[in-house]
């Protein structure tokens, strides 16, 4: 099961209080857009074996939203963190790092 | 390829079995092919049997990083059923019902192809107002399938429970000429006559990238060194996202866990599949005797093939109401396969970015029906650059906003 550690709440949290909210850091956009930007900001997904940002929300717990950092070729968790960044904190990406020295994700390294 | 026949097993049983030959070549890859498919799940060996049988491509090389039938098509509950609610959906996964009638025959291989009717059981109002109108659009795309009413419901399955205090059965949809197949003789079957065409299936070979030149396929990077190419086909499932970006462009893709469970083998007691999408279960029994069933998917990215196991739990759950019989019953196996979902829930059967390209991918949770009939379009969109079948299936009707919405039809794993 995977358990992933609310950065709200503080709590350690089964997956079965989780609902998960997919990939993480998705600039929006909106009129003014081209056609390709609009289709890759509706439909098109990261899906890597490997590193991947995700977003989860606490649905059976304290409700809120947040981030985490996982390993979909593992279930690794690297951590996670708060909703109310447009990145990856540092800690995190060195967390991540320190387990797979020069991973990339989309502009994050 | 030594024809498979009553006579030969009667030859055979008089001589201790010596003279079975080995159902495949396992060759050494040659330096260049016309056309390379990526992976020998069900998709790719049917797409290169056609482009063989009926284009006469026959220079043709399937690469499989694992053993061929190892992906999805070897961990499926193989129901096979073709009453979507969209017209290119019913065009297609018909073609492949019709199909699956005469495959064993056409392949010299006993798929154990068993029309006994697929029960789509309607659980809420919603539901029943759903399949009514599936019944209706299946009525004028030709697709022979019927509204049925509880009583007829239980006629055909004794062991149901109609009055569930939370999941009423109100009727179903019903469709007599679907049913299952052996999904291993599938993969068998094609890659026996894809290897007697004089096609190379070369197993534990990991594709690790793609060349191209001047936005063409050139051909590809393999663990077992470089092999050149005319024409690509990645037909790869769960792993579409790595090889799509192998080969410089981004899908409407992710990749999620999806499991099912057999119980141990009892005496016949349900000769029919029944599907209850409501409860996220379907069931039916193997010829050994195990039901086979299967639930929802996960709902995150993973490329493990393990699932969560609350899901399993969910399942059983909801059906042990439907079915209070198999409240008793052990559950011996359970596994997971990654699947390839797309946000419509509808395959992609395309050109790509990449000149010489081409994709076939997004069964997600319900491909193996498709097997003929995917590999029969895929086939002839790579042999002749359109085909019917798959126009419009292609990689840009998300940004065109031309969707095939199966997702409400056919939101559960099948
Ligand atoms: C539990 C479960 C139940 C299902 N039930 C049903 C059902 O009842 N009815 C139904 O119609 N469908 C069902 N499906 C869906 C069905 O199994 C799939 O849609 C179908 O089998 C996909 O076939 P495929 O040939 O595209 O993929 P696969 O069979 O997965 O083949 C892809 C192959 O590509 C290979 N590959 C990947 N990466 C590389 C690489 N880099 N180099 C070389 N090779 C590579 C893999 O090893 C694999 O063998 C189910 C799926 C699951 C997991
Ligand atoms: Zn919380």
């Amino acid at each position: 099961m995977l358990i992933l550690r609310c950065p709200y709440c503080g709590n350690d949290v089964d997956e079965t209080d989780l609902a998960p909210g997919g990939e993480a850091h998705i600039r929006r956009h909106g009129p003014g857009s081209t056609d390709a930007e609009l289709t890759d900001y509706l439909f098109q997904r990261e899906n890597p074996r490997g590193v991947h940002f995700e977003r989860w929300r606490h649905a059976a717990g304290c409700g809120k939203w947040f981030h985490a950092a996982r390993a979909t070729d593992t279930l690794q968790v690297f951590g996670t963190y708060s909703a109310q960044t447009t990145e990856p904190p540092q800690e995190i990406r060195d967390a991540i790092t320190k387990a797979r020295p020069g991973w990339s994700w989309r502009e994050f390294s | 390829m030594r024809h498979y026949s009553a006579f030969a097993v009667a030859r055979e049983a008089l001589r201790h079995h010596t003279g079975w030959e080995r159902a495949w070549r396992s060759p050494e890859p040659k330096r260049r092919y016309d056309v390379i498919i990526v992976g020998a799940g069900g998709h790719g060996l049917a797409t290169a049997y056609y482009l063989g049988k009926n284009y006469g491509i026959q220079n043709v090389a399937v690469i499989e990083k694992g053993w061929l039938g190892g992906g999805n098509t070897g961990r499926n509950t193989t129901i096979i059923r073709s009453n979507y609610l969209q017209d290119p959906s019913a065009a297609i996964y018909e073609k492949s019902r019709s199909l699956y009638e005469h495959l064993s025959q056409d392949l010299n291989y006993n798929l154990m192809f068993s029309p006994r009717g697929v029960m789509m059981l309607a659980q809420t109002q919603n539901e029943v107002r759903g399949y009514k109108r599936t019944a209706h659009a299946n009525a004028l795309q030709g697709v022979t399938t019927e509204w049925i009413s509880p009583q007829r419901v239980k006629e055909l399955v004794p062991i149901i429970n109609l009055d569930g205090p939370r999941y009423p059965v109100l009727g179903a949809l019903w469709q007599a000429r679907a049913g299952t197949a052996r999904h291993d003789a599938l993969a068998w079957g094609y890659a026996r006559a894809c290897s007697a065409m004089g096609m190379d299936i070369i197993q534990q070979c990991e594709v690790t990238g793609v060349r191209s030149d001047n936005g063409h396929v050139k051909g590809v990077e393999t663990t077992r060194g470089p092999i050149d190419c005319d024409k690509l086909g990645i037909v790869v499932a769960g792993h579409s996202g790595v090889l799509a970006e192998m080969a410089g462009f981004r899908l409407p893709i992710e990749s999620v866990a999806l499991q099912a469970l057999v119980s141990e083998p009892i005496k016949p007691c349900m000769d029919v599949v029944v599907m209850a999408n409501t409860v996220h279960g379907y069931m039916s029994q193997s010829d050994k005797g195990e039901m086979v069933i299967g639930g929802g998917a996960d709902g995150y990215n993973n490329y493990t093939q393990r699932g969560s196991f609350h899901h399993v739990e969910e399942t059983v759950r909801a059906l042990v109401e439907t079915f209070p019989m198999i409240s008793r019953l052990k559950m011996l196996r359970q596994w997971g396969g990654i699947v390839d979902m797309t946000g419509d829930r509808s395959p992609i059967l395309s050109k790509t970015p990449l000149g010489g390209c081409f994709i076939n991918c997004g069964w997600g949770t319900g491909g193996f029906k498709a097997i003929p009939g995917s590999g029969w379009g895929m086939a002839q969109l790579m042999a002749t650059g359109h085909s019917p079948l798959t126009e419009a299936f292609t990689l840009d009707r998300f940004a065109e906003g031309r969707f095939i919405d199966e997702s409400v039809a056919a939101g559960v794993a099948h």
